[in-house]
């Protein structure tokens, strides 16, 4: 299989090697024909529909996308695409996905997986895929509890929680993706809610122009075994002070007005959020999602208080630019190629040192 | 190198069944006239040393030049799986066995004519498999109080007569290595480390070994630091030297080319895992496939990954993935987008790839697992051979999942076994075993290279439209439609437009590959991807039963080298004897049950427990003899000729 190279109008040379479509597309041609078997009222079926309307937008040959995804309730996810699609194994779509889209950078390559399969059973090839900056869109659907298994607490669970498995209260600290993400050298780190769709696309949006490894967390609603978990986040009046919206070049700002602001405390260099006023408005930071250095967008993903979840910052925390490991794997081979010529099987096989018997 | 043997001489009876040297009828003096020099028709040579004296490296230059001198050879490299165990401890006794002859020879030899012991232990942990008689050249230099102590000797062992009736050349090999290099400014310590090149320039002047190959070897080697090249050179030279002026050693030995052994062709020496690595870029090549290996490193399969990483000018992508289960994930993916993938590992990493070789045979994909074996349960031996994850392979797997067993049995038939693996793979969609051992990957025979017009065709043919007609005419695409003679399901690979479908470990409806629980269906899928390993094409099993003998010995994998040596000495002693050795163990040749129900008695050897002699009795109802040897070491020849009599007789 050669890789298919053709020209597109995008502005990112890699992403440019997915051929385009030909012809205008509708959500419609995303939709496949299997029937959607997620409960009545689950949050994955917003994020269903934000995918299949926002996949015509990126002008894709469909025949040309992927969608991998491993166990749990969210990893149904690639039946519901009328794209190619494998449900694979539990934990093991950001590995799998590896090697589909190293080896053919001709392909949009999308991981589905939640809270259980990225962090728990996966938690290794979540970071390393992460660390490699392969180029793969990784959506991960963050319930905070098992679903598919029918209710145990999972690892980004509050301390404390009540399951089926912890009759008395969990036990373990949970992750915070966004922070993990960043720790494992993530390239492009997001987060998002499922219920704001304009929100949800918008960040979609940027993950997919990514070149690179892009996560982005979505939180997502359990109605069944966790339902209400990220209330606080949708509820018009609490999410005016629980929720921070991060919009790189603008001051990180919160609250009725914006009241709220977040700043840099200059004995510490922690953030802190703080009532604006006349006097401080000048230090609230503006939030740079391009920037380096890591430093200030992981200390925004420790704003949030991991019970109540308030000041929880949404959007995108860290988007920049390093090399992509599938490119640097094709470039290898070329420069091979260069050095030593295309491989000669006859040569290879015979080596320096042989010897002739003659009959 | 390139030497041009045209002549064919007189072959000697060689019958791997005597393992001292044989002085032959020719004694003609070559050089120099003041030594005798006599004719052997094979040699047994075993070095042996600290991890850190370069026994490995002195082993395969000695290789090399007896492989390039026309001989046919066997090699059996041994060292702990510790890098640098404690210095002059048996632990730490690393060794390399050579067996070459002026005919075809099929092992390693069981017992060596001459040891090289660099020190007390590598003397200690050796002499029992060294035979009265036999040469021994210890280095003198080590010989010292404390190193004899540390391994238990209370007094020397060149002195107290515990020797006696071995021919020993005490050398000091240190000193006069470190002598032979005082003019290149080097620190003692320093000289010292080249007295592996003294020996092996002793013993290459002994056997009359070609020395250019290693010169040109050393100073490549060392390009980067042509002084140290230069003493080891000099050292190699210095060894040579000595074998010809110290009145120790009177005597030197011719071992013939073994012209008649081989059929016309060109040759080199390859190892077992060197040999394989080609049969996958061949397979890639014949195929038109690139190829893809996940791999995470583990003994003894890393050689496979570190020559595979080699080569990516034949469009050859290496991942070295976290860990084994990404290995394969990653390996699985690339599958799906139509690569050769391949996976290599050993035991402990197959029971980790074991869900995902699930999926494998759920989706139906193509995909190589190349396992290593060493000793185990859990990490075992992993620098020693064992065959002792047959039924890992066979059975390691939740739910009903058959994957065919590929065995090579020989170093240099790795190349071909990774062919007929691949074949298998890409034809039928499935994942295929490709069992290989340490024994094979890290000994080496002369190989024949193959012409590249001589390799099969494997090219497949990707799905490129619908297959199916619906009731109501419309044309569509069925991931799980199957060719009606393999079975095989289409292979789609994403960016073919129009046949975007979604596969996955959940069973599936055959045909339209949609998520099924109907309990029907999931028994039809089951037992179809049964018939379709069932119905695998692959050659009848061939039996060798020149005489017409009612035992037969059955034997699977890097065996046949020992088991054909043991027959040819029971052969040679008028007792008559059928052997067959498999190739496939799933599925097996058709011709098998025949086969077995021809003889009295099968005997099965195996360094398991009895493996393929559960899965002959099970599958067969044959009261299959198993005959075993767990010990890390592959099996020697006379220890099973005695076992083979004795069933025979009993």
């Amino acid at each position: 299989m050669t890789e298919t190279v053709t020209t597109s109008d995008h502005p990112h040379p890699l992403l440019s090697l997915v051929p385009r479509a030909e012809a205008k597309q509708t959500m419609k041609d995303f939709k496949s024909d299997q029937e959607v078997r997620w409960c009545p009222g689950c949050g994955d079926y917003a994020v269903l529909a934000a995918v299949q309307g926002f996949m015509p937008e990126l002008g894709l040959a469909k025949e040309n996308i992927v969608f991998v995804s491993g166990i749990g309730c969210s990893s149904r996810f690639p039946y519901y695409m009328n794209t190619y699609g494998m449900h694979s194994i539990h934990g093991r779509a950001p590995a799998i996905a590896t090697g589909l889209a190293s080896s053919r950078r001709d392909l949009s390559v999308w991981v589905v997986t939640g809270d259980g399969d990225a962090l728990s059973i996966g938690g290794n090839h979540l970071i390393h895929a992460l660390r490699r900056n392969v180029n793969l869109k990784i959506l991960l659907f963050n319930n905070r509890i098992y679903g598919l298994t029918k209710g145990q607490y999972s690892p980004t669970s509050e301390v404390g929680k009540i399951t089926k498995s912890t009759p008395m209260g969990s036990l373990d600290a949970p992750f915070n993706p966004v922070s993990l993400a960043i720790g494992a050298e993530a390239s492009f780190v997001a987060r998002t809610v499922d219920s704001d769709r304009k929100h949800l696309t918008e960040v979609l949006r940027q993950a997919a122009d990514h070149p690179g490894t892009a996560l982005v967390e979505i939180y997502q609603n359990c109605n069944i075994f966790n339902d209400g978990a990220f209330e606080v986040l949708k509820d018009k009046q609490q999410a005016e002070e629980a929720v921070i919206r991060l919009t790189h070049g603008e001051q990180i700002r919160f609250g009725a007005e914006g009241s709220k602001g977040v700043v840099r405390d200059p004995q510490t260099g922690d953030l802190k959020v703080v009532a604006v006023t006349e006097e401080n408005q000048s230090q609230i930071l503006v939030h740079d999602a391009h920037t380096t250095s890591p430093t200030t967008a992981f200390a925004l993903s420790r704003l949030a208080d991991p019970d109540t979840l308030h000041h929880t910052p949404i959007g995108v925390f860290r988007s920049v630019e390093r090399p992509v490991y599938d490119t640097l794997m094709a470039d290898q081979l070329d420069t091979a190629i260069e050095r030593d010529g295309k491989g000669d099987l006859g040569a290879l096989l015979a080596g320096k040192d042989t010897w002739t018997v003659v009959g | 190198m390139t030497s041009q043997v045209s002549s064919p001489a007189e072959q000697a009876e060689g019958d791997d069944g005597d393992n001292r040297p044989t002085a032959g009828g020719d004694d003609r003096p070559v050089t120099p006239p003041a030594k005798e020099v006599r004719r052997l028709d094979r040699v047994i040579i075993r070095f042996a040393g600290d991890s850190g004296d370069g026994m490995q490296l002195t082993g395969d230059r000695f290789t090399s030049e007896t492989a390039s001198f026309g001989n046919d050879l066997s090699t059996l490299p041994n060292f702990p799986a510790e890098i640098r165990a404690p210095a002059g401890t048996l632990p730490g006794v690393s060794s390399f066995q050579l067996h070459f002859a002026d005919h075809d020879i099929l092992t390693p030899g069981d017992a060596p004519n001459v040891l090289v012991a660099m020190n007390p232990a590598a003397l200690k942990a050796n002499i029992a498999d060294v035979p009265r008689g036999a040469e021994i050249i210890i280095n003198t230099d080590e010989f010292t109080k404390r190193p004899m102590a540390k391994v238990g000797y209370e007094t020397s062992p060149l002195e107290d007569g515990s020797l006696d009736g071995y021919s020993v050349h005490p050398v000091p090999l240190t000193t006069l290595t470190v002598e032979a290099l005082k003019d290149f400014g080097l620190s003692r310590k320093d000289a010292g480390r080249s007295k592996n090149m003294f020996a092996l320039g002793l013993l290459s002047w002994m056997y009359h070994r070609p020395t250019e190959g290693t010169e040109a070897f050393l100073r490549q080697k060392f390009a980067k630091k042509p002084d140290i090249a230069e003493a080891n050179v000099a050292a190699f030279r210095a060894g040579w030297n000595f074998g010809e002026t110290t009145e120790d050693f009177a005597v030197s030995y011719e071992v013939a080319p073994a012209t008649t052994a081989f059929p016309p062709g060109t040759y080199r020496n390859i190892s077992g895992n060197l040999a394989l690595a080609y049969g996958l870029i061949a397979a890639g090549h014949q195929a038109d496939l690139p190829l893809y290996l996940g791999s995470y490193p583990i003994t003894p399969a890393s050689d496979i990954l570190h020559e595979l990483s080699r080569h990516k000018n034949f469009g050859v992508r290496t991942f070295q993935a976290e860990d084994e289960i990404a290995a394969i994930g990653a390996a699985l993916g690339a599958a799906f987008g139509g690569q050769l993938a391949v996976t290599t590992t050993s035991g402990p990493g197959v029971a980790l790839k074991s869900e995902t070789i699930g999926l494998a045979v759920s989706l139906e994909l193509p995909l190589l697992i190349v396992a290593i074996q060493r000793g185990g349960p859990s990490t075992g031996l992993p620098t020693k051979t064992e065959q002792a994850d047959l039924l890992q392979a066979m059975y390691g797997r939740n739910g009903e999942a058959p994957v065919p067993v590929v065995a090579p049995r020989t170093p240099a038939d790795c190349f071909d076994a990774a062919i007929d693996a691949a074949r298998i793979a890409l034809t039928y969609r499935t994942p295929v075993f490709l069992l290989s051992d340490g024994y094979l990957a890290n000994g080496s025979e002369p190989w024949r290279v193959p012409e590249v017009d001589e390799l099969p065709d494997l090219r497949v043919q990707f799905a490129t439209g619908p297959n199916h007609e619906l009731a109501d005419g419309t044309e569509v695409f069925w991931p799980y439609k199957r060719d009606p003679e393999t079975l095989a399901r289409p292979w789609a690979v994403p960016g073919t437009p129009g046949l975007e479908h979604r596969i996955g470990g959940i069973e599936k409806q055959d045909g339209t590959g949609n998520i099924s629980y109907d309990p029907a269906n999931h028994d039809f899928m089951v037992r179809t991807r049964q018939a379709k390993v069932d119905g695998i094409a692959v050659p009848d099993v061939e039996v060798d039963d020149p005489d017409g003998a009612r035992t037969l010995v059955l034997g699977w994998g890097s065996t046949y080298g020992p088991i054909t040596a043991a027959v040819r000495r029971l052969r040679g002693e008028g007792q008559p004897i059928a052997q067959a050795h498999l190739r496939h163990l799933n599925p097996f040749p058709r011709n098998l049950e025949e086969v077995l129900r021809r003889y009295d008695k099968v005997v099965v050897p195996e360094m398991n427990l009895g493996q393929l002699a559960t899965l002959i009795r099970a599958k067969y109802l044959v009261d299959a003899i198993s005959y075993n040897q767990v010990n890390g070491m592959p099996f020697k020849a006379e220890q099973l000729a005695t076992a083979l009599k004795e069933a025979i007789n009993d």
